[in-house]
Protein backbone atom coordinates (compact mmCIF):
# COMPACT_ATOMS: atom_id res chain seq x y z
CA UNK A 1 0.00 0.00 0.00
CA UNK A 2 1.43 3.51 -0.57
CA UNK A 3 0.50 6.61 0.84
CA UNK A 4 -0.71 8.10 -2.26
CA UNK A 5 -3.16 5.02 -3.01
CA UNK A 6 -4.22 5.76 0.54
CA UNK A 7 -5.23 9.68 0.16
CA UNK A 8 -6.78 9.02 -3.51
CA UNK A 9 -9.21 6.29 -1.42
CA UNK A 10 -9.71 8.65 1.70
CA UNK A 11 -10.40 11.56 -0.67
CA UNK A 12 -13.17 9.20 -1.97
CA UNK A 13 -15.32 9.65 1.12
CA UNK A 14 -15.61 13.51 0.47
CA UNK A 15 -18.50 14.96 -1.82
CA UNK A 16 -16.05 18.57 -2.45
CA UNK A 17 -12.38 17.22 -2.07
CA UNK A 18 -10.18 16.11 -4.83
CA UNK A 19 -7.53 14.44 -4.22
CA UNK A 20 -4.97 16.61 -5.24
CA UNK A 21 -5.98 19.39 -2.41
CA UNK A 22 -4.77 16.64 0.43
CA UNK A 23 -1.46 15.75 1.28
CA UNK A 24 0.28 12.98 3.90
CA UNK A 25 0.54 16.22 6.57
CA UNK A 26 -3.26 17.54 5.89
CA UNK A 27 -5.54 18.29 9.23
CA UNK A 28 -8.12 16.03 8.37
CA UNK A 29 -10.68 16.55 11.57
CA UNK A 30 -9.63 20.36 9.80
CA UNK A 31 -11.82 20.12 6.22
CA UNK A 32 -15.12 21.97 6.34
CA UNK A 33 -16.51 18.56 5.35
CA UNK A 34 -14.96 16.13 8.21
CA UNK A 35 -18.25 15.13 9.91
CA UNK A 36 -19.67 11.65 11.19
CA UNK A 37 -20.55 10.79 8.07
CA UNK A 38 -17.64 10.54 6.69
CA UNK A 39 -15.58 9.08 9.49
CA UNK A 40 -18.23 6.03 8.82
CA UNK A 41 -17.19 6.05 5.43
CA UNK A 42 -13.18 6.44 5.94
CA UNK A 43 -13.46 3.29 8.49
CA UNK A 44 -15.58 1.39 5.93
CA UNK A 45 -13.33 2.20 2.66
CA UNK A 46 -10.57 1.07 5.28
CA UNK A 47 -12.17 -2.53 6.00
CA UNK A 48 -12.69 -2.71 2.13
CA UNK A 49 -9.90 -1.84 0.41
CA UNK A 50 -7.22 -2.93 3.22
CA UNK A 51 -9.02 -5.44 5.10
CA UNK A 52 -8.88 -4.15 8.33
CA UNK A 53 -11.05 -2.81 10.96
CA UNK A 54 -10.08 0.48 12.92
CA UNK A 55 -11.96 1.56 16.13
CA UNK A 56 -13.15 5.31 16.49
CA UNK A 57 -10.64 5.91 18.63
CA UNK A 58 -7.85 5.17 15.95
CA UNK A 59 -9.88 8.02 14.21
CA UNK A 60 -9.60 9.91 17.12
CA UNK A 61 -5.90 9.45 17.45
CA UNK A 62 -5.18 10.44 13.92
CA UNK A 63 -4.42 14.08 13.03
CA UNK A 64 -2.96 13.67 9.85
CA UNK A 65 -3.74 11.90 6.75
CA UNK A 66 -0.49 9.75 7.80
CA UNK A 67 -0.85 9.48 10.60
CA UNK A 68 -4.32 7.41 9.35
CA UNK A 69 -2.16 5.56 6.91
CA UNK A 70 0.45 4.55 9.49
CA UNK A 71 -2.17 3.22 11.46
CA UNK A 72 -3.77 1.04 8.71
CA UNK A 73 -0.12 -0.07 8.06
CA UNK A 74 0.88 -1.05 11.74
CA UNK A 75 -2.26 -3.48 11.88
CA UNK A 76 -1.05 -5.02 8.36
CA UNK B 1 -51.17 -10.47 56.96
CA UNK B 2 -52.67 -9.37 53.78
CA UNK B 3 -52.15 -12.26 51.01
CA UNK B 4 -52.43 -10.23 47.61
CA UNK B 5 -54.16 -12.57 45.19
CA UNK B 6 -55.46 -10.26 42.61
CA UNK B 7 -52.68 -10.20 40.10
CA UNK B 8 -53.41 -9.79 36.41
CA UNK B 9 -50.09 -9.11 35.72
CA UNK B 10 -49.04 -12.96 36.76
CA UNK B 11 -47.98 -15.24 34.59
CA UNK B 12 -48.60 -17.94 37.12
CA UNK B 13 -49.19 -21.26 35.25
CA UNK B 14 -48.27 -19.96 31.91
CA UNK B 15 -45.61 -21.53 29.75
CA UNK B 16 -43.35 -19.61 27.80
CA UNK B 17 -40.46 -20.09 25.57
CA UNK B 18 -38.02 -16.67 25.22
CA UNK B 19 -35.16 -16.59 22.27
CA UNK B 20 -31.58 -15.24 23.14
CA UNK B 21 -32.25 -16.15 26.52
CA UNK B 22 -28.47 -16.47 27.25
CA UNK B 23 -27.62 -13.18 27.89
CA UNK B 24 -29.02 -9.46 28.12
CA UNK B 25 -32.53 -8.38 27.36
CA UNK B 26 -33.61 -12.17 26.71
CA UNK B 27 -31.59 -13.33 30.19
CA UNK B 28 -33.30 -10.77 31.91
CA UNK B 29 -36.96 -11.37 30.43
CA UNK B 30 -36.49 -15.18 30.98
CA UNK B 31 -35.82 -14.60 34.59
CA UNK B 32 -38.13 -11.82 35.21
CA UNK B 33 -40.78 -14.31 34.02
CA UNK B 34 -39.79 -16.95 36.41
CA UNK B 35 -40.25 -14.40 39.39
CA UNK B 36 -43.90 -13.84 38.05
CA UNK B 37 -44.81 -17.45 37.92
CA UNK B 38 -43.69 -18.93 34.75
CA UNK B 39 -42.21 -22.22 33.44
CA UNK B 40 -39.53 -21.08 30.89
CA UNK B 41 -38.03 -22.47 28.38
CA UNK B 42 -34.60 -20.94 27.14
CA UNK B 43 -33.27 -21.28 23.91
CA UNK B 44 -29.61 -19.50 22.73
CA UNK B 45 -26.78 -20.46 21.29
CA UNK B 46 -23.93 -20.78 23.66
CA UNK B 47 -24.84 -23.23 26.27
CA UNK B 48 -22.48 -22.40 28.94
CA UNK B 49 -24.53 -19.00 29.31
CA UNK B 50 -27.93 -20.35 28.78
CA UNK B 51 -26.73 -23.06 32.00
CA UNK B 52 -26.19 -19.42 33.40
CA UNK B 53 -29.31 -18.43 32.58
CA UNK B 54 -31.62 -21.46 33.96
CA UNK B 55 -29.41 -21.77 37.18
CA UNK B 56 -30.71 -17.91 38.10
CA UNK B 57 -34.49 -18.67 37.11
CA UNK B 58 -36.98 -19.00 40.35
CA UNK B 59 -39.31 -22.56 40.74
CA UNK B 60 -39.51 -24.99 38.89
CA UNK B 61 -40.18 -26.69 35.28
CA UNK B 62 -37.80 -24.85 32.97
CA UNK B 63 -35.95 -26.40 30.36
CA UNK B 64 -33.57 -24.84 27.59
CA UNK B 65 -32.99 -25.69 24.26
CA UNK B 66 -29.31 -24.83 22.65
CA UNK B 67 -30.22 -24.02 18.92
CA UNK B 68 -28.78 -21.85 16.16
CA UNK B 69 -31.60 -19.54 14.55
CA UNK B 70 -30.13 -19.04 11.74
CA UNK B 71 -30.25 -22.93 10.69
CA UNK B 72 -33.66 -24.31 9.24
CA UNK B 73 -33.71 -27.54 10.79
CA UNK B 74 -32.61 -25.90 14.57
CA UNK B 75 -35.79 -23.80 14.44
CA UNK B 76 -37.41 -26.81 14.07
CA UNK B 77 -35.65 -28.74 16.99
CA UNK B 78 -37.28 -25.78 18.81
CA UNK B 79 -40.58 -26.33 17.78
CA UNK B 80 -39.88 -30.06 17.98
CA UNK B 81 -38.96 -29.77 21.71
CA UNK B 82 -41.45 -27.15 22.85
CA UNK B 83 -44.13 -28.06 24.81
CA UNK B 84 -47.52 -26.67 24.71
CA UNK B 85 -46.55 -22.36 25.23
CA UNK B 86 -48.79 -19.77 26.45
CA UNK B 87 -45.96 -16.83 25.41
CA UNK B 88 -43.32 -16.80 23.01
CA UNK B 89 -40.49 -13.68 23.10
CA UNK B 90 -39.01 -13.82 19.60
CA UNK B 91 -36.24 -11.76 21.15
CA UNK B 92 -32.84 -12.76 19.76
CA UNK B 93 -30.98 -10.24 17.55
CA UNK B 94 -27.60 -8.90 16.25
CA UNK B 95 -25.84 -5.78 15.80
CA UNK B 96 -23.21 -5.73 12.73
CA UNK B 97 -21.53 -2.73 13.30
CA UNK B 98 -22.05 0.85 11.98
CA UNK B 99 -21.87 1.32 8.43
CA UNK B 100 -23.33 3.52 5.63
CA UNK B 101 -25.26 2.28 2.62
CA UNK B 102 -23.01 3.02 -0.06
CA UNK B 103 -20.76 0.12 1.74
CA UNK B 104 -23.53 -2.66 2.31
CA UNK B 105 -22.58 -5.96 1.32
CA UNK B 106 -25.33 -8.75 0.29
CA UNK B 107 -23.35 -11.17 2.88
CA UNK B 108 -23.94 -8.68 5.62
CA UNK B 109 -27.40 -7.99 4.34
CA UNK B 110 -28.11 -11.96 4.20
CA UNK B 111 -26.77 -12.20 7.69
CA UNK B 112 -28.84 -9.47 9.36
CA UNK B 113 -31.81 -10.73 7.48
CA UNK B 114 -30.99 -13.99 8.74
CA UNK B 115 -31.36 -13.39 12.69
CA UNK B 116 -32.98 -10.56 12.90
CA UNK B 117 -35.78 -11.03 10.83
CA UNK B 118 -36.47 -14.32 9.33
CA UNK B 119 -35.83 -16.49 12.05
CA UNK B 120 -38.71 -14.99 14.02
CA UNK B 121 -41.17 -15.57 11.29
CA UNK B 122 -39.70 -19.19 10.63
CA UNK B 123 -39.71 -19.86 14.42
CA UNK B 124 -43.50 -18.70 14.99
CA UNK B 125 -44.80 -20.29 11.48
CA UNK B 126 -43.47 -23.83 12.92
CA UNK B 127 -44.97 -23.35 16.32
CA UNK B 128 -48.44 -22.03 14.67
CA UNK B 129 -48.25 -25.18 12.14
CA UNK B 130 -47.43 -27.62 14.84
CA UNK B 131 -50.15 -26.16 16.98
CA UNK B 132 -47.58 -25.38 20.42
CA UNK B 133 -49.17 -22.18 20.91
CA UNK B 134 -52.95 -22.29 22.86
CA UNK B 135 -55.62 -20.11 22.36
CA UNK B 136 -55.05 -17.87 24.13
CA UNK B 137 -51.09 -17.09 24.34
CA UNK B 138 -49.12 -13.93 23.39
CA UNK B 139 -45.94 -13.67 21.16
CA UNK B 140 -43.55 -10.47 21.63
CA UNK B 141 -40.65 -9.82 19.48
CA UNK B 142 -38.01 -7.24 20.74
CA UNK B 143 -37.82 -4.68 17.67
CA UNK B 144 -35.81 -1.25 18.22
CA UNK B 145 -36.56 2.30 17.68
CA UNK B 146 -33.79 2.47 15.72
CA UNK B 147 -35.86 2.19 11.99
CA UNK B 148 -38.98 2.12 13.35
CA UNK B 149 -39.29 5.65 15.94
CA UNK B 150 -35.32 6.67 14.70
CA UNK B 151 -33.11 6.77 12.02
CA UNK B 152 -29.42 7.02 12.77
CA UNK B 153 -26.40 7.29 10.57
CA UNK B 154 -24.48 3.89 9.86
CA UNK B 155 -27.41 1.89 11.60
CA UNK B 156 -29.02 1.22 8.12
CA UNK B 157 -28.71 -2.77 8.41
CA UNK B 158 -30.08 -2.95 11.58
CA UNK B 159 -32.91 -0.90 11.41
CA UNK B 160 -34.29 -2.12 8.28
CA UNK B 161 -33.92 -5.53 9.50
CA UNK B 162 -36.07 -4.24 13.10
CA UNK B 163 -38.66 -2.05 10.56
CA UNK B 164 -39.49 -5.52 8.95
CA UNK B 165 -39.67 -7.46 11.87
CA UNK B 166 -42.59 -4.69 13.28
CA UNK B 167 -43.96 -4.86 9.70
CA UNK B 168 -44.36 -8.77 10.13
CA UNK B 169 -45.77 -8.49 13.52
CA UNK B 170 -48.73 -6.26 12.41
CA UNK B 171 -49.45 -8.54 9.67
CA UNK B 172 -49.09 -11.91 11.91
CA UNK B 173 -51.27 -10.20 14.59
CA UNK B 174 -54.22 -9.81 12.45
CA UNK B 175 -53.92 -13.24 10.54
CA UNK B 176 -53.76 -14.98 13.97
CA UNK B 177 -56.06 -12.92 16.26
CA UNK B 178 -58.96 -15.89 15.15
CA UNK B 179 -56.81 -18.43 16.49
CA UNK B 180 -56.70 -16.31 20.09
CA UNK B 181 -52.44 -15.54 19.32
CA UNK B 182 -51.90 -11.83 19.89
CA UNK B 183 -48.55 -10.78 19.18
CA UNK B 184 -47.16 -7.41 20.16
CA UNK B 185 -43.87 -5.60 19.50
CA UNK B 186 -41.37 -3.74 22.10
CA UNK B 187 -38.98 -1.23 20.72
CA UNK B 188 -36.24 -0.61 23.21
CA UNK B 189 -34.02 2.82 23.24
CA UNK B 190 -30.47 1.86 24.14
CA UNK B 191 -30.03 -0.55 26.66
CA UNK B 192 -26.79 -1.92 28.46
CA UNK B 193 -26.14 -5.22 27.77
CA UNK B 194 -23.14 -7.32 25.66
CA UNK B 195 -24.50 -6.00 22.37
CA UNK B 196 -24.02 -2.44 22.99
CA UNK B 197 -21.04 -2.62 25.81
CA UNK B 198 -18.66 -0.30 24.75
CA UNK B 199 -16.25 -1.47 22.15
CA UNK B 200 -14.10 1.39 22.26
CA UNK B 201 -15.58 3.19 19.19
CA UNK B 202 -17.14 6.08 21.60
CA UNK B 203 -15.05 7.14 24.62
CA UNK B 204 -16.84 7.17 28.14
CA UNK B 205 -17.06 10.49 28.06
CA UNK B 206 -19.00 10.80 24.60
CA UNK B 207 -21.45 7.44 26.10
CA UNK B 208 -21.75 9.58 29.50
CA UNK B 209 -22.91 12.74 27.08
CA UNK B 210 -24.82 10.11 25.36
CA UNK B 211 -27.12 8.86 28.30
CA UNK B 212 -27.95 12.44 29.74
CA UNK B 213 -29.69 12.63 26.36
CA UNK B 214 -31.87 10.64 27.76
CA UNK B 215 -34.89 12.64 29.70
CA UNK B 216 -35.10 9.97 32.04
CA UNK B 217 -31.23 10.38 32.67
CA UNK B 218 -30.04 6.87 31.67
CA UNK B 219 -30.09 3.76 29.67
CA UNK B 220 -31.94 1.26 29.90
CA UNK B 221 -31.72 -2.09 32.18
CA UNK B 222 -32.76 -5.34 30.50
CA UNK B 223 -35.37 -5.39 33.32
CA UNK B 224 -36.82 -2.02 31.91
CA UNK B 225 -37.57 -4.11 28.71
CA UNK B 226 -38.47 -7.49 30.58
CA UNK B 227 -40.93 -5.73 32.34
CA UNK B 228 -42.75 -4.64 29.74
CA UNK B 229 -42.43 -7.74 27.77
CA UNK B 230 -43.72 -9.08 30.99
CA UNK B 231 -46.97 -6.89 30.62
CA UNK B 232 -48.02 -8.17 27.19
CA UNK B 233 -47.64 -11.94 28.17
CA UNK B 234 -49.63 -11.55 30.42
CA UNK B 235 -53.55 -11.39 30.74
CA UNK B 236 -53.55 -8.00 31.57
CA UNK B 237 -53.15 -7.36 27.82
CA UNK B 238 -55.58 -9.55 26.52
CA UNK B 239 -57.30 -6.78 24.21
CA UNK B 240 -53.68 -5.40 22.87
CA UNK B 241 -52.86 -6.91 19.49
CA UNK B 242 -50.46 -5.33 17.08
CA UNK B 243 -48.99 -2.91 19.02
CA UNK B 244 -45.59 -1.47 18.99
CA UNK B 245 -44.48 -0.99 22.65
CA UNK B 246 -41.74 2.40 22.99
CA UNK B 247 -39.60 1.51 25.92
CA UNK B 248 -36.83 4.21 25.91
CA UNK B 249 -36.86 6.35 28.93
CA UNK B 250 -38.18 9.42 26.26
CA UNK B 251 -35.50 9.60 23.93
CA UNK B 252 -37.11 9.33 21.06
CA UNK B 253 -39.57 12.41 22.18
CA UNK B 254 -36.25 14.81 22.19
N1 LIG C 1 -29.33 -3.54 23.88
C1 LIG C 1 -29.98 -2.60 23.23
O1 LIG C 1 -29.70 -1.41 23.36
C2 LIG C 1 -31.12 -2.97 22.31
C3 LIG C 1 -31.93 -1.91 21.82
C4 LIG C 1 -32.99 -2.21 20.98
C5 LIG C 1 -33.22 -3.53 20.62
N2 LIG C 1 -32.41 -4.53 21.09
C6 LIG C 1 -32.72 -5.90 20.67
O2 LIG C 1 -32.93 -6.70 21.81
C7 LIG C 1 -32.61 -8.05 21.52
C8 LIG C 1 -31.67 -8.58 22.57
O3 LIG C 1 -30.49 -7.79 22.53
P1 LIG C 1 -29.44 -7.73 23.73
O4 LIG C 1 -29.05 -6.32 23.85
O5 LIG C 1 -29.94 -8.47 24.89
O6 LIG C 1 -28.22 -8.48 23.01
P2 LIG C 1 -27.22 -9.64 23.52
O7 LIG C 1 -26.92 -9.45 24.95
O8 LIG C 1 -26.13 -9.64 22.53
O9 LIG C 1 -28.10 -10.95 23.35
C9 LIG C 1 -28.47 -11.43 22.09
C10 LIG C 1 -29.07 -12.80 22.25
O10 LIG C 1 -29.46 -13.27 20.94
C11 LIG C 1 -28.97 -14.56 20.78
N3 LIG C 1 -28.66 -14.85 19.38
C12 LIG C 1 -27.99 -14.06 18.49
N4 LIG C 1 -27.87 -14.69 17.32
C13 LIG C 1 -28.46 -15.91 17.46
C14 LIG C 1 -28.64 -17.03 16.61
N5 LIG C 1 -28.18 -17.04 15.34
N6 LIG C 1 -29.29 -18.11 17.08
C15 LIG C 1 -29.74 -18.13 18.35
N7 LIG C 1 -29.60 -17.12 19.22
C16 LIG C 1 -28.96 -16.02 18.77
C17 LIG C 1 -27.71 -14.64 21.63
O11 LIG C 1 -27.50 -15.97 21.98
P3 LIG C 1 -26.04 -16.69 21.93
O12 LIG C 1 -25.04 -15.66 22.32
O13 LIG C 1 -26.18 -17.81 22.89
O14 LIG C 1 -25.89 -17.14 20.55
C18 LIG C 1 -28.10 -13.79 22.82
O15 LIG C 1 -28.75 -14.58 23.78
C19 LIG C 1 -32.00 -8.04 20.11
O16 LIG C 1 -32.98 -8.43 19.18
C20 LIG C 1 -31.60 -6.60 19.92
O17 LIG C 1 -31.58 -6.24 18.57
C21 LIG C 1 -31.38 -4.27 21.93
Amino acid sequence: MELQEFINNFAEQFDDIDASALNGSTIFKDLDEWNSLVALSVIAMIDEEYDITLKGNDIISATTVEDLYNIVQSKK
Amino acid sequence: MIIMTYNPYSLEGKTVLVTGASSGIGQSTAIECSKMGASVILTGRNEERLSLTLEKLEGTGHSMIVANLDDETEIEKIVEMASQLNGCVCNAGIGLGTKPAVFYKKKELEQIFTTNTISSILLLKGLVKRKKLINPSSVVFTSSIEGNAITTIGNGMYGMSKAALTAYAKTVALELAPKGIRCNVVTPGMVKTPLTAPTGELTQEQLDADAAKYPLGRYGNPQDIAWGIIYLLSDAACWITGTVLKIDGGITLV
